[in-house]
């Protein structure tokens, strides 16, 4: 998910220097005409920054994501969900592989945008820098951070970016199983001992506001919405996903018994959609400067994983290029 | 993070999802060598049976055609529209043609 970063910075405007307005236009009526950009495409200065920084911060969303819940892999209460969530965080692995590829077919190599991540210069999904406390938190983030997940994603698969576009599609398919291993996990929380519903409750009251807050600033601070939504690289507004999102998962909660921590909520029956409290912006904004619960934890996990990783890479490197040099003396003999 | 500047070549993935039919792109990795690639392929891009076989491919090796001059190279194609069947108009009582 995991593009709400996005709407914190300056737009990139169309018609920055170097763009010809006659092949903006071009560009334009070739979007409107619902035709798929492709990596090699003529494509404006903005529309291809907007979509690095995009792509990328989504990628590194996935490959952050994964410290949340591989926090409670060697502690699954059973082999079937261990088996679960270790497949479901080498999903996210993926996800964020798929990602980087998708960005690298606009001319950043990937090597550069982990430097980016591991120097603290991009950004990332605010969701993963909250702690996972319990075991109900990994049914919490199945079914809530990954079910915002799919509601952000699924417009996504129709990006006018022919390679974000196809990398969306895979991911969608697989987050589904997320999603709903999440709920199930809740549910058996929900059904069992009142200890496993208090704990199931207490990962609601926990991931529901931060989850509402995944979706990004409101459409009427969001200054910038409008050209992407001309590019077709946004199809939905912030807060059309937000709602569509709470009615999905309102009636959810409530077949699980729980309530959620928002007195305001309510059902409306004149608009036929579920109505929430007030959003606390500024422990969004605080996140995403860097100041969340685990921003630092999350940052030096990365950076320490890295490190560690250093002498394979450059094992396989010396490996690759040994056989390499062999090869090339067995065919000049 | 001297060694990252130089960062594992890019491989093109291909995967046949089953017999009879073609290998189709579903994206790229970077790997140090083939071997290594069709692993990670393996990994990367079929982790619920989505193929039996695998290529890659450098992407360096890959020579494209010019989006810039599509027009120039598929136009002829377009125009010669005595190419397909559909051009040819053949009495209906005719028939298995």
């Amino acid at each position: 998910m995991y593009t709400q970063g996005l709407d914190q910075r300056p737009a990139d405007g169309a018609t920055k220097a170097g763009d010809d307005p006659a092949a903006l236009a071009a560009f334009q009526a070739r979007v409107d005409r619902e035709e798929k950009i492709e990596p090699n495409d003529w494509m404006p200065q903005g529309y291809r920054r907007t979509l690095v920084r995009q792509i990328s911060q989504h990628a590194h969303s996935e490959i952050v994501g994964m410290l949340p819940e591989g926090n409670w892999i060697t502690r699954a209460p059973s082999l079937r969900r261990k088996m679960i969530l270790l497949a479901k965080v080498q999903d996210e692995g993926g996800h964020g592989l798929y990602l980087y590829s998708a960005a690298e077919t606009l001319g950043v190599p990937r090597a550069e945008m982990v430097d980016q991540l591991l120097a603290g210069k991009a950004k990332y999904s605010s969701i993963f820098n909250y702690p996972t406390l319990t075991w109900a938190d990994i049914g919490a983030i199945g079914w809530l951070v990954d079910g915002a997940a799919i509601m952000n994603q699924v417009p996504l698969c129709r990006c006018s970016y022919g390679p974000y576009a196809r990398a969306m599609i895979r991911i969608c398919r697989e987050e589904s199983f997320h999603q709903r291993q999440g709920y199930e996990l809740m549910l058996k929380l929900a059904q069992g001992t009142s200890e496993q519903k208090r704990m199931a409750q207490d990962a609601l009251d926990r991931w529901w506001w931060p989850s509402l807050m995944m979706f990004g600033p409101s459409d009427r601070e969001s200054i910038h919405s409008s050209q992407n939504m001309a590019w077709k690289i946004k199809r939905v507004s912030n807060d059309e996903l937000r709602q569509k999102f709470v009615d999905a998962t309102v009636p959810q909660g409530h077949y699980l018994g729980l309530t959620f921590p928002d007195p305001e909520l309510r059902f409306d029956e004149a608009s036929g959609h579920w109505t929430h409290g007030p959003i606390d912006w500024s422990e969004f904004n605080r996140i995403l400067a860097g100041d969340g619960p685990c921003n630092r934890e999350r940052m030096a996990a990365r950076r320490k994983a890295h490190a560690d990783g250093a002498w394979v890479r450059e094992a396989a490197a010396a490996f690759a290029a040994k056989r390499a040099r062999r090869q090339r003396a067995e065919a000049a003999e | 993070m001297a060694e990252d500047r130089n960062d594992w070549p890019l491989w093109e993935v291909f995967v046949r999802s089953r017999n009879g039919l073609a290998h189709r792109h579903v994206g790229s990795l970077h790997a140090v060598d083939g071997e290594m690639a069709v692993e990670m392929a393996r990994d990367v891009y079929c982790r619920r049976a989505e193929g039996v076989s695998v290529w890659v491919a450098r992407s360096a090796d890959i020579v494209a055609s010019d989006p810039a001059r599509k027009d120039d190279m598929f136009e002829p194609m377009v125009s010669k529209i005595y190419r397909h069947p559909t051009f040819y108009e053949i009495p209906s009582e005719v028939k298995n043609i």
